[in-house]
Order: structure tokens, then C-alpha cells, then sequence
């Protein structure tokens, strides 16, 4: 039988596995904006409140990080819950785990989006201003269709990585692909059959993620000719 | 609030585990660099049968999970009886041997693509110029390409560094105590995990930074004709 009969178990590991990447990555997305948002504020307390999160974050194995705000975060929660007069929290990890990736990939995503608003040349941004659109009007009509066009080699790379950090939640218990291949190996002593399978898994995801935004670049630099030598 | 008693009493733990690490890390920085080179060279070669295998090697390795190959390889390889009967299985067996393949075999992969970045960006000139003076390729490499390729890789080769330093972080879950597991141990004795986690996070903060200290340094040293020439004093 194929993969004695677990393959139906390690597709809905693959299933669990893009869900947690998909949903760290919105969270990712949503740091890295407010991380370049203050870096680039000129606000000094907010430029050194987001050099102390992207240092701090850059400095430290993510497989740490996770440990530490996967069962930090427990207690905490919990600390505060009593003193509230709550009952017990049980974290649900899938919560804790995508947060915590979330978090981590956001320093690095806050380097890559703030490079692409720098790249930006600043008349765009004063020629909004000057016939009266609105902060938020520059934000969403100039900066932000154009930054993904610059973002998008950073942030491919930065996918990538998260989609292979994803594997060392199977540590902290999650049910993603690896802790399926773990379950089936232990139960059919062919691990190696199973770790395969799951790495041309991994292989795949980032095969087609590489030609997706590839090709998402290619939409975003339409207008822009390159260099031709 | 901070258990400090804790703190001091686990350190000498810690101090171990830090040993684990950096050796860890530097057994597979050296195997890493050294398979590189070569595969480096094959991969910027004209003739697909050398580049081609280098690429896809490369390609697979970065598009996997460290943690599954790591698993591939000492859970994994257990599977094959023909292995458990043969020689080698004392070192397939030992969870050193195989996270120090495992790190190494995925270091190679990187640093292959940097070193090969580096060779690319070679001025096409210097090349013909060895060419013209009629070094074989061997002294071309030797004495023009490689030193060159090598001290521009710099920068990215200390990233490659820090990266694999965090890496090293994964052998926790092969029952090798380093960093990572002596704190994950500390934590379930105490169930501390600020304490645990926390002074670990210190110890790889201070290498992460002492690693980019030092590449730092070896720029300063090696990459010293890339610097923009000083300008006059302002004085003047």
C-alpha cells in the first residue's frame, strides 16, 4: 500500500503545514508594516523601540525565540488571568505558534519593507501631497502598489525561510507535517520513507512559491523597463 | 520575578552547553567551507554535467527543512538493513556524526551558492588577463579567482556563519546537550521558562554579535581596497 496507507495522514500535514505558514505570514506581513512604519516615522522613540525588536530578533535562534514565547507567553497569560480572578488558560498552540512565528519573521520582513518604501523616490510622495490627497490616500495609491514590487525579492526569500522554520513547531507539539511523519515512522519503522516524502513535500511548496511570485513580479514591474546591456 | 538562585546554580550548565555549541558549529563551519570550494568551482563551470548537479544538490538542500534532514538522516537512515549490517552503522548511530553531517552537508549548500555568487561577479578582465599572462586554470583559480571571490563572499559568508551558529540550535532535538537542550532541560526541572530561555537567549546574543564583530574585522582587514579613500580633512 502507498506509504502504508498514511498518505491521506500526511496531506492533511501538508494542509495544517501551509495553513500555519499562510496564517504567520499575515501576522509577519502585519509587523513587518508597523516595524518600517516606525522605523521610518522619524519618531525617535519609535525608531529605537524597532531597532531593539529587529536586533533583538536577528541575534537569537528562532527555535529559543519559540521556546521562549511558546512557554513565556503560557505563564504570562496565565499570571495575568489569576490576577483577574480568571481561571486556567490552556494555549492553543496553533495560536501560540503561528503568533511566535509571526513575530519572529516580522523583524525580518520590517528590513525588507522598509528598503522597498526607501526605494521610492520622495517626489511621488510630495507630488500626493501637493494635490491634496490624504496620508492614507499616498499610502494606498502610491507607496504601497509600488513596494510590492520592490518587496518582493526580500519577501520571497523571507517566505521560504518561514516555510521551513514551520517544522520546528512539530517541537513545541504542533500537528504539521513533520509531527505526522514522526507519528508514522514510529508506527511503521520507515522513517526514512516518511522524512523523504515530506521533504519532496517541502520541495514542492517551495518550487511553486518561487515561480508564483516570480511571476507576481513580473505583473508588478510591468511599467518598469530593466537595464539592457 | 527573575529566580537568580536558579540562574547561578544552572550556569555551569549553561558553560558546557555553550562548549557543545561553538564546537558544533565550528566542526561543520570547517567541513562546510571545505566541500564549498570545489563545488563552488563546478557550479560557475561551463559544462552542465559539473554545474547542473551542483544546482540541483543546492536547490533540494535549501528547499527542505534543516530539522527533516536532520531527522532523515539519524532517524531515517535506521530503516535501511543493509547499513544497520555494514561498517559505518556505529557512526550513523551517533547523533554527533549525523547533526554534524546534517549541518555541514546544508551549510554546503549555501555557502556553495555565495562562493559562487563571488565568482561570478569576477571583472571579466582580471580572468583574461591570467589568461594572457598563460596561467593554467589551476593557478587562475589559485592565485586570481579564488582569493578574490573568497574576500568579497565575506560579508555574506558571515551571515552563513550566524546561520548555521543558530542552526546548531536544532541539534536539541537529536539528544545532543547543547545551548538549546540544556535550557529546554532546566526548563522542564523548574518549569522557569524566563530563567531557562532567557539566559540562553544571552549567550546567543553575545556569539551571534562577537561572530559579526569578527567578520566585521576580518572586512576591515581583508576587503581594506574596497573602502571609499579617506577625504581630505575637513580642516582644509
Amino acid at each position: 500500500m502507498f506509504l502504508h496507507g498514511y498518505f491521506p495522514a500526511i496531506l492533511e500535514g501538508l494542509r495544517s503545514t501551509l495553513l500555519i505558514s499562510a496564517t504567520s505570514l499575515s501576522i509577519a506581513c502585519l509587523f513587518g508594516l508597523i516595524g518600517a512604519g516606525a522605523k521610518l516615522s522619524g519618531s525617535r522613540l519609535a525608531g529605537l523601540a524597532a531597532d531593539i525588536y529587529t536586533t533583538l530578533i536577528r541575534g537569537l535562534p528562532e527555535l529559543v525565540l519559540l521556546l521562549l514565547i511558546f512557554y513565556g507567553g503560557q505563564i504570562m497569560v496565565n499570571a495575568l488571568a489569576d490576577r483577574a480572578g480568571l481561571g486556567y488558560f490552556d494555549i492553543n498552540p496553533f495560536l501560540a505558534g503561528t503568533l511566535t512565528l509571526g513575530f519572529i519573521f516580522g523583524a525580518y520582513l520590517t528590513e525588507t519593507f522598509r528598503g522597498a518604501i526607501l526605494a521610492i523616490p520622495r517626489g511621488q510622495m510630495e507630488a500626493g501631497k501637493a494635490y491634496g490627497m490624504t496620508q492614507g490616500q499616498i499610502l494606498r495609491r502610491i507607496i504601497l502598489p509600488q513596494m510590492v514590487r520592490h518587496a518582493i525579492p526580500g519577501f520571497t526569500n523571507n517566505w521560504l525561510v518561514m516555510i521551513k522554520a514551520t517544522a520546528l513547531l512539530s517541537i513545541i507539539g504542533l500537528d504539521d507535517m513533520v509531527h505526522r511523519a514522526n507519528l508514522a515512522s514510529a508506527a511503521t519503522r520507515a522513517p526514512f520513507t516518511f522524512y523523504a516524502t515530506i521533504a519532496g513535500l517541502y520541495l514542492a511548496v517551495t518550487t511553486i512559491s518561487i515561480l508564483l511570485l516570480g511571476w507576481v513580479e513580473r505583473r508588478f514591474s510591468l511599467g518598469v523597463r530593466k537595464v539592457e546591456f | 520575578m527573575i529566580d537568580w538562585a536558579l540562574i547561578a546554580e544552572s550556569w555551569p550548565l549553561y558553560l558546557n552547553g555553550l562548549k557543545i555549541s561553538l564546537i558544533l558549529m565550528a566542526i561543520s563551519v570547517s567541513a562546510s567551507f571545505l566541500l564549498s570550494v570545489p563545488l563552488a568551482i563546478a557550479r560557475v563551470s561551463p559544462n552542465p554535467w559539473l554545474s547542473k548537479p551542483v544546482f540541483l544538490y543546492t536547490y533540494v538542500i535549501r528547499g527542505t527543512p534543516l530539522l527533516v534532514q536532520l531527522y532523515m538522516i539519524y532517524f531515517g537512515l535506521a530503516q535501511f538493513e543493509w547499513l544497520r549490517e555494514s561498517i559505518a552503522w556505529p557512526l550513523f548511530r551517533n547523533a554527533w556524526f549525523c547533526a554534524w553531517l546534517a549541518f555541514a552537508l546544508n551549510s554546503t549548500a549555501y555557502t556553495t551558492e555565495i562562493l559562487a555568487g563571488a565568482l561570478r561577479q569576477t571583472p571579466s578582465g582580471e580572468l583574461e588577463a591570467a589568461r594572457s599572462l598563460g596561467m593554467s586554470t589551476a593557478t587562475i583559480y589559485g592565485r586570481i579567482l579564488l582569493p578574490s571571490a573568497i574576500r568579497r563572499a565575506l560579508p555574506q559568508y558571515g551571515n552563513e556563519l550566524v546561520m548555521v551558529m543558530h542552526a546548531t540550535s536544532i541539534a536539541s532535538a537529536v539528544t545532543i546537550v547543547e545551548l538549546t537542550r540544556t535550557a529546554r532541560d532546566v526548563y522542564y526541572n523548574h518549569l522557569a521558562p524566563f530563567e531557562a530561555f532567557g539566559l540562553v537567549a544571552l549567550f546567543y546574543f553575545v556569539i551571534t554579535f562577537a561572530l559579526v564583530g569578527l567578520v566585521k574585522l576580518l572586512e576591515g582587514r581583508f576587503l581594506r581596497h574596497l573602502r571609499p579613500m579617506s577625504t581630505p580633512s575637513k580642516a582644509a
